[in-house]
Formats: C-alpha cells, structure tokens, sequence
C-alpha cells in the first residue's frame, strides 16, 4: 500500500510542479524513485515533526501542494497542535501521510501502534480522513485526494483487504459483499477479517454484508443510513480504539438518522494499549479483531 | 512607505491604540504590545513590501506574528496602514468581532497567519520562505517572536531547519523585554548567551536596542546573503509608559480609570523626547 501511495505521488510531481514531499527521515530506499526524478520537490525535514508539518503549511499557504510523509503517531499526534492550528485553521494543503496504520507495526511496540488517529484526526475541522483498504485504492485515493487539496490524512496500512480492483470514490462508502442478516462496516486492511468473517458465515446460512468505509470523513452518512436500515444489525470493525473511530462515526450516522437498529456493535481495542508484541495477524487474534473474534459476536446478535 | 519621522509618530500612535483596545476590550498582553510597538512601525513604516490595496499582492512581504498575543498592536498597524479603517480597531475584544485576542487571519485583511499558540510562526515563516525561493521570487519572510516563547522546542526545530537550508530571506526578530508570564525569562527558563544560540545554529544575528529606530533600521538593511537573520531586539516591556515599564504585573493587567488615563498622557509626548531620538541626537 506504501508502495502504491508512491507512485501515485511520483506521478502526481510529475505533473504538477506545486507537489512537494516533506518526509520525517523514514522511508529507507522506499522514497528514491521520487527523490531521484524530482528532487526539487522534496526535502527530508529531519527528525523534527512539528517543523516538518509548520514548514508544509507555510509552503503550502505560498502555493505549494505539500505532503508530509512520516511512519505511526509521528506525523500526527506528535505535531497535532501544528495540524490543528496551522494546516486546519489556515486550510493549508496539506496532506499528511501515515505509513503503518493501526497494528502494521505490530512488533516494534505500543509508541508505534498508530490506535487513536482516525478519531484524533477525525475531531478536527477542515480535515478529510482517508484509510484505504487495498493498494490500488491506496493509489487511486491519493489522486483523488490530491485533486480535492488538503487538508487531508492518509493513514496506510501494511495489511490489504485482497480485493480485486475496481472503482473507488473518495467520500462514497464500497460494499464489498452483499448481504441483508447484518452488515459490517470496516475500514483499511481489516476489511480482510471482515470478508473472511462473511464467509464464514455463509457456510452457516447467514448472509452478511460488508461495507468497506475507507473515507472516514467526510462520512457516506446516506449508504451508512442505508445499509443500517436494511440490515437492521450492524458491526463496526478497525485496527482502532474503539472509541472516537469508526464505530463512533458509524453510531452518529445511525443515531442521528434514526435508523431502527436491532444491535449494534463496534469492534476495535477495548480502549488498552497492547502490551504484547507481534505481527499484524497476530494481534489481531489476541485483541479480538480477527474473523473468528467478528464471528463470535455476529453470532450473538444473530441469536439474540 | 513612511519617513523617519513619520515612523516615530507611528509608534507612539501604535501605542495609543494598544492600550486604548486593551482598556475598552478588557484584554490583557497590553505590556507586550508597548514593547513590540518600534519594531512593528518600523516593518509596517518601512520595511515590509505590502500593499493595503492589495493585500493578497503576489510579490508582497510575508510578515507573521509569532508572539500571537501581541495581536493588538498588528491590528493598530495595519489599520495605521490603511489595510481597514482606524474605527475598526474599538470591535477588539468585543462580542461577535473577528479582532481576536491573539492574532487572526479569518477576515482581516493583512494578517498572513493566525498564531495564539507559541512556537508556531518560526516553522511557518521558513515554510513561507523555501516556498517563495523555490518560486524564484524575491520576497522576504518577517517573523516577529517573544523571548519566553524560544522555551517551545519547536523554535529550535525551525531555526536548524531555517539554517540548514540557507533560508536567507526568512528574518525572525526577537521581543527581548526580558519577562515572560509569571516572571522574568532568566529566573524562569534561561536564554542566555542568547545571541550565541542563533549563531551557533547558523543565523546572522544582530543584537540591537529595540526601541532605537536608526539600530533597528541597520539590523534590518544588513542581512547576509547566504543565512537567515536574527535580530535580537532589546526592548522593555510596557515601554513607554513608566508604570507598565518592566512589570510582570503589566501583562495582564487592564488598564482602567486613573490607569488609563495616565498611561494615555505619558503616551501623548512628542517623539523627540523618546528615547531613540535622543539616542541618535
């Protein structure tokens, strides 16, 4: 997905000089395509996050249309006040970049799980929050992002949902599997676990739909509304705190549109930091986001 | 732009209006304005290539005021400027109005960036400043900063950066009144060697008397062709009227009553009784 994100990017300074990449000096060799075409168009900032994101707002209120790139909180929470105050208020175009979503670095411990930034990001005005599913949305939103302008956050996940590529519009929610007994709503490469969880379902006769939501705001509130109504059981699902994500999106939408839901579930980490260290499908079993863990709890409200 | 004279009135009228706004708004930071005040009619008097008519104006000056708080005395300005009427400047503080507290570019004309937050404008000037060189454009980068405000270690952050990239036509210039919040900047997080920080960093630094139009009008015309500039301007807080003078008291204070009424007449005296004329007699 990384890797997609790139070449979009890459494409994009191709085509328009404004493009300006500032990277928090991560990204080794991923980054050298782009620096060796266009060197002009980036700098690397240093290890110094709430620079790197002041900078891209001042360049970006001189007419650039910058990026800053950088791995887990480090481009997000580390320099929050620069985005909200600087990037947001200013609507600066900007659009900060996040590799390894949610558990992606699942190894290297709880300052690298990045858990509470889409609802952190989400609380911010002016912002569009984007978490693709797959690498070919991963490319097509970046375009799509930047021909929106910013402020935005992209938050890219190691994991991929594994669907074949087909048509993606920012803003506008994908069912990626139908289905009218519940519906999952997910977001980024848990979208996998969410699929997996469908189909394991289908072999019990129950037919659960899927909605891949990788615009987490602005939010699709009608084919939320929508799939709500006519599932009347809903699951949220992402590699996020439960709290202030997508689940919380999801329960405004429902909530406030008065969509007569039967149950309603989110799933995500139970408001802890992980304490154990792993790969990404690893965590996801111990923390209960995985499709069995899905399973388990459409089974309940399916009983019930 | 102004002459030298000129310049001196404006400041003195600059003040006027700082303590005017903070009495009637019933807002604090009036000592911040007095101090900052000679240098700011000396950018919107002579240094800054802005245009009131045109205030998006492509090839204009970038001015930012990191020190947010002194947000009063950039409003005066640029009303002095004719950027919007002088009447304008009573909405300060006031229900409903856009003249914020701490500096705001939502509807003001003039005012490039909104700060309140410290530590922010320096990162943002030398974002403003690579833009604008990369752009092949001449423009320079003002960025108006306290002293207490250099505790934010996203300063530091910008002035490696600002060094590291040559950013020669990105300036900061630096409120030193010496105080901060609660006290004085040396009992509570010490700057000192101050000027040898920015060197050693890579700046061109000058460290002249704040309140000196002819020192500051040096500091400004010599900048170094390859590094950013610093100037370090030893100001005092309250400047201007003796009893807000190097008073932490003084800001937060809302001068009120015999208050303002006494801090009106010291700042009614002719120029040439001000300091700077007299240090350049």
């Amino acid at each position: 997905m990384r890797d997609a994100f790139i070449r979009a990017l890459t494409e994009l300074a191709g085509e328009d000089p404004r493009v300006m990449l500032l990277n928090g000096d991560l990204g080794f060799k991923v980054l050298d395509d782009f620096i060796e075409r266009y060197p002009e168009s980036y700098v690397n900032a240093g290890i110094a996050e709430q620079n790197m994101t002041a900078v891209a707002c001042g360049m970006a209120i001189a007419g650039a249309r910058a990026y800053t790139y950088s791995i887990g909180n480090f481009p997000t929470l580390r320099c929050l006040e620069q985005i909200r105050n600087d990037i947001c208020y200013h609507h600066a175009d900007v659009t900060i970049v996040a590799v390894g979503g949610g558990l992606s670095y699942g190894q290297l411990g709880m300052s690298h799980f990045a858990i509470e930034d889409l609802a952190i990001l989400r609380a911010l005005p002016e912002m569009t929050v984007v978490a693709p599913s797959d690498p070919w949305q991963a490319y097509a939103l970046t375009r799509q992002l930047h021909a929106r302008g910013g402020p935005a956050y992209l938050r890219i996940d190691k994991s991929a949902a594994g669907l074949p590529e087909g048509a993606v519009t920012l803003g506008k929610a994908r069912q990626v599997r139908a289905g009218s007994d519940a519906v999952i709503f997910a977001t980024g490469g848990i979208v996998a676990e969410a699929l997996a969880a469908s189909e394991l379902l289908a072999a019990e006769g129950r037919s659960i739909r899927v909605v891949d939501v990788h615009t987490i705001k602005p939010l699709d509130i009608e084919a939320i509304r929508a799939a709500a109504t006519e599932c009347g059981l809903v699951v949220t699902l992402e590699e996020h705190n439960v709290i202030g994500g997508l689940g919380s999106a999801v329960a405004e939408a429902c909530l406030e549109a008065g969509v007569p839901l039967r149950a309603f579930r989110r799933i995500g980490l139970e408001d802890s930091f992980p304490t154990v260290v792993g790969d990404q499908t690893y965590l996801r079993a111990r923390y209960k986001l995985d499709a069995p863990a899905v399973v388990a709890v459409l089974r309940t409200m399916l009983a019930t | 732009m102004t002459d030298k004279a000129d310049t001196e009135l404006l400041a003195w009228r600059l003040r006027r209006h700082v303590v005017q706004m903070c009495s009637s708004g019933g807002s604090a930071h009036v000592g911040s304005g007095l101090s900052a005040a000679d240098v700011i009619a000396l950018l919107y008097g002579e240094i800054l290539r802005v245009d009131p008519a045109d205030p998006l104006w492509s090839d204009r000056d970038r001015f930012i005021l990191s020190k947010g708080h002194a947000g009063a005395c950039i409003y005066a300005a640029l009303a002095e400027r004719g950027f919007f009427p002088v009447e304008r400047l009573a909405q300060h503080y006031q229900n409903g109005s856009i003249l914020s507290g701490h500096v705001s570019h939502k509807g003001v004309p003039g005012v490039e960036v909104s700060t309140g937050s410290l530590g922010h404008g320096l990162g943002i000037g030398a974002g403003m400043a690579m833009q604008l060189r990369r752009a092949g454009g001449g423009q320079h980068v003002y960025v108006l900063m306290s002293d207490g405000e250099c505790g934010e270690g996203s300063n530091w952050e910008a002035i490696l950066f600002a060094a590291h990239h040559g950013l020669s036509n990105l300036c900061a210039i630096v409120d030193y009144n010496k105080l901060q919040s609660l006290g004085s900047v040396a009992e509570t997080l010490g700057l000192e060697p101050f000027a040898d920080k920015w060197r050693t960093f890579g700046w061109s630094v000058q460290q002249v008397d704040g309140h000196d139009h002819e020192a500051l009008r040096r500091a400004f015309a010599s900048r170094d062709p390859d590094r950013p500039t610093c100037i370090i301007a030893d100001t005092v807080k309250g400047r201007g009227v003796s009893f807000m003078e190097n008073s932490v008291l003084w800001h937060y204070r809302v001068p009120r009553g015999n208050e303002f009424d006494a801090a009106m007449a010291e700042l009614q005296r002719e120029p040439k009784t001000a300091h700077s004329v007299m240090s350049d007699a």
